[in-house]
């Protein structure tokens, strides 16, 4: 599968490559089209990256609108949808992220209370 | 005016047939062509191979390819489960008739973290149908939808947009879903596809159970209402369109045998009519089944197709007993032209027994139907279901020209003219068999208790059993009443006895004329010598008498010549 990083001009897509396999996150956010509901959870995640998982994670943007057969293997039904492939397991978040939260245990990056 | 309807049937509602047996028929065409169509019910009714079955009748008989988005079921799974109803879906998917998309959501691994919505199922979806351009989707039970999201507003908003999309889309679509308490369906779909409902149903009663369908509502077209019983088998669904049937037979003039020339002569001479349904009712043990085998016999030696239902007995059972009265049904069963169905009673319901009918005759295509018996389904059902029952199917057999059998067994406390199950007035042509016990002998009479349209004989037979089949004795009706059997026997006998003195005193009358007669001639004759000897004894006297007077004249010439009175005449004579 051919990642759809920097498909869309307007966006700019950082990609941090990993520096070693075990930390390496990789974050999949499916969206279609450049809603505002794409936009805001793209804004959001970038921002929960940036402080959590600085320099250890690779986002790819997935339109599914320019290339739907790619929603299938990940099953997707909402959108916009954040599929944490790495670390295994995987784990799927929807929404546009504005719980942060919400997000957080989502991606299991908060420590179990 | 003619182009007002012209116009107004244009308008009317485009239907996409599903090519489901029957169903088209209920509906009149099929589902909304365009249009999502909610078939609901319970667990287990049938509703994933409904919709199975109208995606690949699409695309087989046409050419309409289809989507089926499964929720609950992996590829996988449906490619194995519909293959047991003769449907090879894996190469209908090779071909890009048909694509299989199985949607799996799971709750634990999802997080709702704000705003979404469904575009990624219509994406998806709308992917599916480009990639075939289908024309059929079917979306087998969405609701599970509502098991792996959590927010149900958002959901259901979701929902309402994705039936319209359908909709914009143009495809037929149908949505399966759960049954619910006091709705259709436990998420409250029908709130949101209001075009066309079906549902299905499984019901079991009296340790019966029967698959039953009826269309909820259907806007803009005319639609059967009632349930009907539907079945699936190795050929998918079937459903009976019971009560599309109207009295609308056509009707020939037709007749055939019954196999019985006796019982054809009583019939007018000529046997039942084509298409006509005929009813032999009798107490036990007079011979229902063997008019029957024997109307079987006559068929297939005209080389019609029979399909005979038998209730009771095994079919070999009862081939073997027919045999025991010369009638051979093996060899058409193995020509194919008989077909035996052995069913007990109670091994469907009522419905389901319909329903089965309906689907051996539309797969024998048979010209005579026969029933042994039918009022065994009594047995635990309502009469008046019974009645229904039979209605339809004498209405079915009828509408295809099917002459029917059906043999009723009276049972001893009722009256005989009373068929037990009541359909006497479905009935053209009814046979009454019955026994009557008399001097210690209980024997068949059998007489034609009604017959439609042809000139019944009215008279009692009497019914025997022989190893050459069924045959119809004349009955003694004199002073001493009806006389069968033994009696008849001795009746016949002293009228034969009778009749044979009187054949004796003919011929002593004969004889006494001929010794008169010959006793006259012999007077005759005797006359006749007397006459002869007095006439030759005449016949002496008058030669004496004549030589008498020769030789007076001679005595008188020769007196003459003494005297020479005539000399030279005498002379002369004399010398010639």
């Amino acid at each position: 599968m051919k990642p759809m990083i920097e498909k869309s001009d307007s966006r700019t897509i950082k990609r941090k490559p990993p520096k070693t396999a075990d930390d390496k996150w990789i974050l999949r956010l499916y969206v279609a089209g450049q809603s505002p509901k794409a936009l805001t959870a793209f804004a959001n995640l970038k921002k929960i990256c940036e402080e959590q998982l600085k320099g250890k994670y690779s986002i790819e943007v997935i339109d599914l609108l320019i290339n739907p057969k790619l929603g299938n293997d990940d099953q997707i039904l909402a959108l916009p949808t954040l599929v944490r492939k790495l670390p295994v397991p995987v784990r799927k978040i929807i929404g546009d992220l504005s719980d942060t939260e919400r997000v957080l245990v989502g991606l299991n990056l908060l420590p179990v209370r | 005016m003619k182009k007002a309807e012209r116009t107004l049937f244009e308008k009317n509602l485009k239907k996409s047939p599903s090519g489901i047996q029957g169903f088209d028929e209920i509906t009149g065409g099929g589902l909304p062509a365009g249009r999502p169509t909610l078939v609901c019910g319970a667990a287990g009714c049938g509703k994933t191979l409904f919709g199975m079955e109208f995606l690949v009748r699409g695309v087989t008989q046409f050419n309409e390819p289809g989507v089926f988005m499964s929720f609950e079921e992996t590829n996988e799974e449906l490619i194995t489960n519909v293959a047991s109803l003769g449907f090879d879906l894996e190469d209908l998917v090779k071909q890009k008739k048909i694509a299989l998309d199985h949607v799996h959501i799971e709750r634990s691994e999802i997080e709702e973290t704000g705003e979404y919505d469904l575009e990624g199922l219509f994406i998806r979806l709308n992917y599916a149908i480009d990639s075939i351009g289908a024309k059929r989707v079917v979306l087998d039970t969405i609701e599970s939808l509502f098991a792996g999201l959590p927010n149900q507003l958002i959901l259901r908003a979701e929902l309402r947009r994705l039936f319209r999309w359908l909709k914009e889309k143009g495809v037929t679509a149908i949505i399966t879903g759960e049954r619910g308490e006091k709705t259709l369906t436990r998420q409250g779909l029908e709130e949101y596809v209001s075009d066309c409902v079906v549902m299905l149903d499984h019901r079991v009663t009296e340790q019966t159970s029967t698959r039953r369908l009826r269309v909820v509502k259907y806007r803009g077209s005319l639609h059967g209402t009632n349930e009907y019983p539907f079945l699936i088998d190795e050929n998918g669904f079937s459903i009976l369109p019971v009560t599309s049937l109207g009295l609308g037979h056509i009707v020939t003039n037709d007749r055939v045998s019954s196999g019985v020339p006796e019982l054809d002569n009583m019939l007018a001479g000529k046997g039942y009519y084509r298409g006509s349904t005929v009813l032999v009712s009798g107490t036990a043990g007079v011979g229902k089944t063997s008019l029957a085998a024997h109307f079987t016999e006559a068929a297939c030696k005209r080389g019609e197709r029979v399909l005979y239902f038998c209730f009771e007995e095994s079919p070999n059972q009862l081939i073997r007993n027919m045999r025991s009265i010369g009638i051979q049904l093996e060899h058409w069963v193995q020509k194919g032209l008989l077909q035996f169905q052995a069913t007990r009673p109670t091994f469907y319901g009522l419905e389901m027994h319909l329903a089965v009918t309906h689907k051996a005759v539309n797969a024998f295509k048979p010209d005579i139907v026969i029933m042994d018996p039918i009022n065994t389904f009594i047995l635990g059902d309502k009469e008046d279901e019974v009645k229904t029952m039979l209605m339809r199917i004498v209405d079915f057999l009828k509408g295809n020209q099917i002459t029917a059998l059906f043999t009723s067994l009276s049972s001893a406390r009722n009256a005989l003219e009373s068929s037990d199950v009541g359909i006497s007035s479905l009935i053209d042509t009814w046979l009454l068999l019955r026994d009557m016990e008399l001097s210690g002998e209980r024997n068949r009479v059998m007489y034609v208790l009604k017959s439609r349209g042809m000139a019944n004989s009215n008279q009692v037979r009497e019914f025997i059993l022989t190893d050459q089949g069924v045959k119809l004795r004349e009955v003694y009706i004199g002073s001493g009443g009806v006389l069968t059997g033994s009696a008849r026997v001795a009746q016949e006998a002293f009228e034969h006895a009778g009749l044979l003195t009187q054949k004796m005193d003919i011929e002593q009358k004969k004889r006494e004329i001929e010794k008169k007669r010959k006793a006259m001639e012999a007077q005759i004759a005797n006359l006749h010598a007397s006459f002869k000897s007095e006439e030759s004894e005449a016949n002496k006297i008058i030669a004496l008498e004549r030589e008498l007077i020769k030789q007076l004249e001679k005595d008188k010439s020769e007196m003459a010549i003494s005297r020479k009175a005539v000399v030279d005449n005498n002379k002369a004579s004399k010398r010639k």
